[in-house]
Order: structure tokens, then C-alpha cells, then sequence
């Protein structure tokens, strides 16, 4: 005879477990129908050509266009958020005291702009487009993912700087090293697979989103050619695909959006893998 | 002084001017999107503006009623079903699960948080929208068709979906950071009340969750806030072709980023139309940026007494 305090027990175990069976179930019943979906429209056509067909645009040809796009847009964004944000952090973590205002100002303000919708992103970057007369292009676009992965990318850098053991830097300062040496030679390297992983992290954010690129990269069914010109990418291609009335069109975009979602797994497992080797190899 | 130390002191400046850029941006974005906002706020009152529901931007009216009533539709919705939903499965994997129940679920719940937004769209469109039009709907219809459930709209693009669609796209977030505050909570806490006689439901319900629940209310802000300016997937699955003011969860919802995506760049012939687009942006901004600051700062006020 189970005794009320008991039955709560189970009840409550239950339905936790249950949250979380939905839960994981969710990620399962995702990926599920988009193969169930994507799988039959998918070939190799489909990702080796660029868009064909007339006046139903899409309904021949494939997607290399939005392929190459969102994979070179997305590369140089992260390039030039790389750029911005390890000088960023490696000042919190090496110039700035553990327990200065000023960096946790820093942290706070770089969660808050994590925080911020992407398509306020869109929209600020193209008024400023407006007032400076910079048309939709792949540079417009370029910029925006940059500054759009930024947070994201300098906050997983950060926590992965903070991990570094103090007798580290110590062992360097008491060398003679400056901060600068310290930081370029030993912390760096000590915390390069972290900082892969969040750069890989930030790079399957920058060419998974949509809103930013809307109205900033514009799209072209040719193949990116020029900065100045506009350049397709796959998040993009698969909502104006979705919003085609043709049965056949629609069916594209869910190839569409397995080749996205494979292409996300496969960044995400390589984020995976280089977190895991950072943690074997940092001294406790 | 040397060339080694010039550089480091070269490297400091240049780093600090690099930091105060990236940051400037914040206020930056606000500023700008007032700013370029200004002109539809000089025309009439705000409060017009933001509770008066007629749309004609042709005519003049700008009133963003009706978006803001389908975004707090879509995010209650959302909310609803996300709150319970995280925070169960965080208190399981934190206090119950197995350590191989663990190891599995982090990469899940990464891989939740890492997957498209237009991806969680084209799921919506495929599953959601048709198991709400042909089971759900109909169901609500013919057995409790009154006040939130009552509806016209046979598509099954509404509210539901869209709340459906953004619940599962936040919930990782709830998860991550409710994981993260009941991983804080002492051990020796929970080992005093076990001590006493307590089950480990008890426990959590007693210890575990009254240390925890300021950082679980900072959580559920993060996702509401989350919840609030996603647009591309909400904008798939939430009906937003039809421009009505929502009454049911079965209704189309227009919520504000799907406004802002729909019409931006589209309306430069007609005076204030942008003007009153990038209100609506910078409502987003203004709305997520307080979220997110309530949130953070309830985070690392809780973080900093753990030391």
C-alpha cells in the first residue's frame, strides 16, 4: 500500500519524465518529417544547379546558388565577428581584473544584445542601408550576420576563457611574458578548441537565420558573384519556396530544408567534437 | 620603455576602443530605430498608435492593435506550453535522470536550440498545421466552442500553431538556464532534507525549487523574451495572410516581427509607412532589451552570492 506521499512521488517522476520524452520526441518528430518530406524531392541536381525553369521559377535547376551563398556569406560573417570579438574577450579575461565593473558590464550588455530579434538586426541595418544608399548585396548582408553573431560568439569564447586555470597565466607572467604574450601563446592556445567550437557555433547561427538577411542580402538565382550584388541563401530560399503556390515548388523546399538541416548537424557535431577534446585537455 | 611592453600597452588601447564599439551598438540600434521612428510618433498619441487596430497605411492609420494582440496570443500560447514543459524536464534531467539519460539529452537539447528557425517553420507547416486543422480544430468546435476556443478559420494556420511552433523553439533556452540554476543549489541542502524523511519530490519542491526560483523566473524572461521577436517561424505558420484582430487561439495571428518582415522594404512610396514599421522594430527592441536585462541581472546577482 503506497501512501500519499509515495503517490506524489511516482505522479510527479512521471510526469517529468513525460516532459522530457516530449521533449527529445520533439527533435525526433522534427527530423523524422523533414527526411519523410525532404528525401523524395531530393537529388543530386538539386544541389549541383542553380534555379531554372521560366516564368514557375524553381520548379527545374536546384539550389547551388543559395548552397554557395548562405556558405560564403556565412563564412565571412564569421571571419569578421572573429575578428571583433577574440580581441574582445581575451581583453575581459587577460587585461581587465577578475572582478571588475567594467567587465561584467561587458558580459551583461553582450547577453542582452544576444537577446535582440534578429530581424531588429534586419531592420536597423537596413535603414542605415537607406541613408547611406547601399543597396541589398552581399556585403549588406555580410555585415549584418556579423554583427548578429557577435554576442553569441563572444560570450561562448568567454566562458570558455574563463575555464583557464589562473596558474596558467602565472606561470607565464612569472616567465617575464607580457599580457599580450600571455594571451597570444599560452591562453590562446590552451583554449583553441573552445574557441573553434564557438566559432563553428556561431557560424550555423549565422547561415540557419532568415530575418537578417531578408532584407539585407536580398536574393539572385545566380551564383554569388560580386559583394556589391545581391546573393541568395538556403533559409531564404526555402521560405520563398514554401510560399509558392506549386505543389512541386513547395516540395523543393523541403530538399530545401533537409540539406539546411544536415548542414546545421553536421556544424553542430563538429562544435560537439571540439568541446569535447577542450575538456580532456584542460589541467584541474 | 621596450617594444614588448609598447605593444601590450598598443594591444590594451586597441582592445578597450574595440569593446567600447561593439558595445556602443546596443544603444546604438535604440537610438537609431527611435530616431527613424519619430515621424509617426509626431502624428498622433501612442497610445493610438499602439492600441488602435486599424491597419491602412494608404489612408494614414497606423495602428499596431492587432499585431500586438496576435503577438501576445502567439507568446502566451507558447509560454503555456514551453514553461511547464522545460522546466519539468530540467528538475528531471538535474535530479533524476541517469547519468546516461544526461549525456544524451545535452546534445538534443543543443541541437533543439541550433536548428533553423525556418526549419522549426517548414515542421510547422508539415505537422503542426495539418494535425491543428484536421484533429485539433474540429475537435474544439463541436465540443467546447466558447470564448478562447471559438473560431471561423478552418486553415490551421493560427495562434495554436504558432505558439506550438515557438514553445518548442524557446524551450531549450528554459531548459539551459533552469538547468543551470538547479545545478547551483547545494548538495548539502538537498542532503538535509532527504535526512529528514523527505522524498526526493519533497525535496525538490520544498529546497531545491524556493533556492532556485528567482533564477526559474529569470529563465522563463529569457524565453518569453525569445518567444517574442522570433519572426520567420511564426511568420510560416501563424496565418499572417489574413489581417484580423485574433479572438481564439484558432484564429490567423499577425504578430509584430511577421509585420515587420512582410512589409519592410516594400513601402517607400507612402509617407510613414516605414516610419511606423520601425516602430514596430523598435518595440521589439525595447521589449526584449528590458526582458533580457530583468533577466540577466537577476542571473548574475544569483551567481555572484553562490561565492
Amino acid at each position: 500500500m503506497m501512501g500519499r506521499r509515495q503517490l506524489e512521488e511516482v505522479f510527479f517522476k512521471g510526469l517529468m519524465m513525460a516532459a522530457t520524452a516530449v521533449v527529445m520526441g520533439a527533435l525526433v518528430l522534427i527530423l523524422v518529417t523533414i527526411c519523410w518530406k525532404g528525401l523524395p524531392a531530393l537529388s543530386w541536381s538539386m544541389v549541383s544547379q542553380t534555379p531554372k525553369g521560366g516564368s514557375t521559377l524553381g520548379i527545374e535547376g536546384g539550389i547551388l546558388n543559395a548552397i554557395l551563398g548562405s556558405l560564403l556569406l556565412g563564412l565571412c560573417a564569421t571571419g569578421l565577428a572573429l575578428l571583433l570579438s577574440l580581441p574582445l574577450v581575451f581583453y575581459l579575461n587577460i587585461y581587465l581584473r577578475k572582478r571588475s565593473r567594467f567587465a561584467l558590464l561587458v558580459r551583461f550588455l553582450l547577453d542582452v544584445l544576444w537577446g535582440i530579434p534578429s530581424i531588429v538586426y534586419g531592420a536597423f541595418a537596413f535603414t542605415l542601408m537607406v541613408i547611406w544608399r547601399i543597396p541589398a548585396s552581399f556585403l549588406a548582408g555580410t555585415l549584418t550576420i556579423a554583427l548578429l553573431v557577435v554576442p553569441i560568439m563572444a560570450r561562448s569564447m568567454d566562458e570558455v576563457l574563463r575555464m583557464i586555470p589562473f596558474e596558467l597565466k602565472e606561470a607565464s607572467y612569472t616567465l617575464g611574458s607580457t599580457r599580450l604574450e600571455t594571451a597570444m601563446k599560452v591562453v590562446f592556445r590552451q583554449a583553441l578548441p573552445g574557441i573553434l567550437a564557438a566559432v563553428l557555433t556561431a557560424f550555423g547561427r549565422g547561415i540557419g537565420d532568415a530575418a537578417a538577411v531578408l532584407f539585407t542580402a536580398g536574393f539572385t538565382d545566380s551564383l554569388p558573384y560580386s559583394i556589391l550584388k545581391p546573393v541568395a541563401t538556403l533559409p531564404l530560399a526555402i521560405f520563398f519556396q514554401l510560399g509558392t503556390p506549386f505543389p512541386e515548388v513547395q516540395a523543393r523546399g523541403y530538399a530545401s530544408a533537409l540539406v539546411l538541416t544536415i548542414l546545421l548537424l553536421l556544424i553542430s557535431a563538429g562544435s560537439r567534437l571540439l568541446t569535447g577534446r577542450f575538456t580532456k585537455h584542460v589541467i584541474r | 620603455m621596450n617594444l614588448r611592453a609598447l605593444k601590450d600597452t598598443l594591444a590594451e588601447r586597441t582592445m578597450l576602443l574595440l569593446c567600447m564599439s561593439v558595445l556602443s551598438l546596443a544603444f546604438l540600434m535604440g537610438a537609431g530605430l527611435l530616431w527613424r521612428s519619430w515621424p509617426v510618433l509626431q502624428t498622433g498619441a501612442l497610445g493610438d498608435l499602439l492600441f488602435s487596430t486599424q491597419w491602412q497605411p494608404a489612408q494614414g492609420h497606423f495602428g499596431l492593435g492587432a499585431f500586438l494582440a496576435g503577438t501576445l496570443w502567439v507568446t502566451g500560447i507558447a509560454m503555456v506550453l514551453a514553461v511547464p514543459l522545460s522546466i519539468f524536464t530540467a528538475i528531471y534531467l538535474q535530479e533524476y535522470a541517469p547519468r546516461q539519460v544526461r549525456t544524451l539529452a545535452r546534445p538534443v537539447v543543443d541541437v533543439l536550440a541550433g536548428i533553423s528557425p525556418v526549419v522549426y517553420g517548414v515542421w510547422g507547416v508539415l505537422a503542426i498545421v495539418p494535425m491543428v486543422r484536421d484533429h485539433v480544430m474540429p475537435f474544439f468546435q463541436d465540443h467546447l466552442a466558447f470564448f478562447p476556443f471559438k473560431s471561423e478559420n478552418y486553415t490551421g494556420y493560427s495562434a495554436l500553431s504558432g505558439g506550438v511552433v515557438l514553445a518548442v523553439m524557446v524551450s531549450p533556452l528554459i531548459i539551459a538556464v533552469t538547468q543551470e540554476v538547479i545545478r547551483t543549489v547545494p548538495a548539502e541542502i538537498r542532503e538535509a532534507s532527504l535526512a529528514l524523511g523527505a522524498t526526493r519530490w519533497e525535496t525538490v519542491k520544498h529546497t531545491v525549487l524556493r533556492k532556485a526560483r528567482m533564477g526559474i523566473v529569470a529563465a522563463v524572461i529569457l524565453g518569453l523574451s525569445r518567444a517574442f521577436g522570433e519572426t520567420i517561424a511564426v511568420l510560416m505558420v501563424s496565418g499572417c495572410a489574413m489581417h484580423v484582430f485574433p479572438k481564439s487561439v484558432f484564429d490567423a495571428a499577425y504578430p509584430l516581427p511577421a509585420l515587420i518582415a512582410n512589409t519592410y522594404g516594400e513601402m517607400m512610396s507612402i509617407p510613414l509607412y516605414d516610419a511606423a514599421v520601425l516602430l514596430a522594430a523598435f518595440l521589439l527592441f525595447a521589449v526584449t532589451t528590458a526582458f533580457n536585462m530583468v533577466g540577466w541581472s537577476i542571473l548574475i546577482r544569483l551567481e555572484r552570492s553562490e561565492r
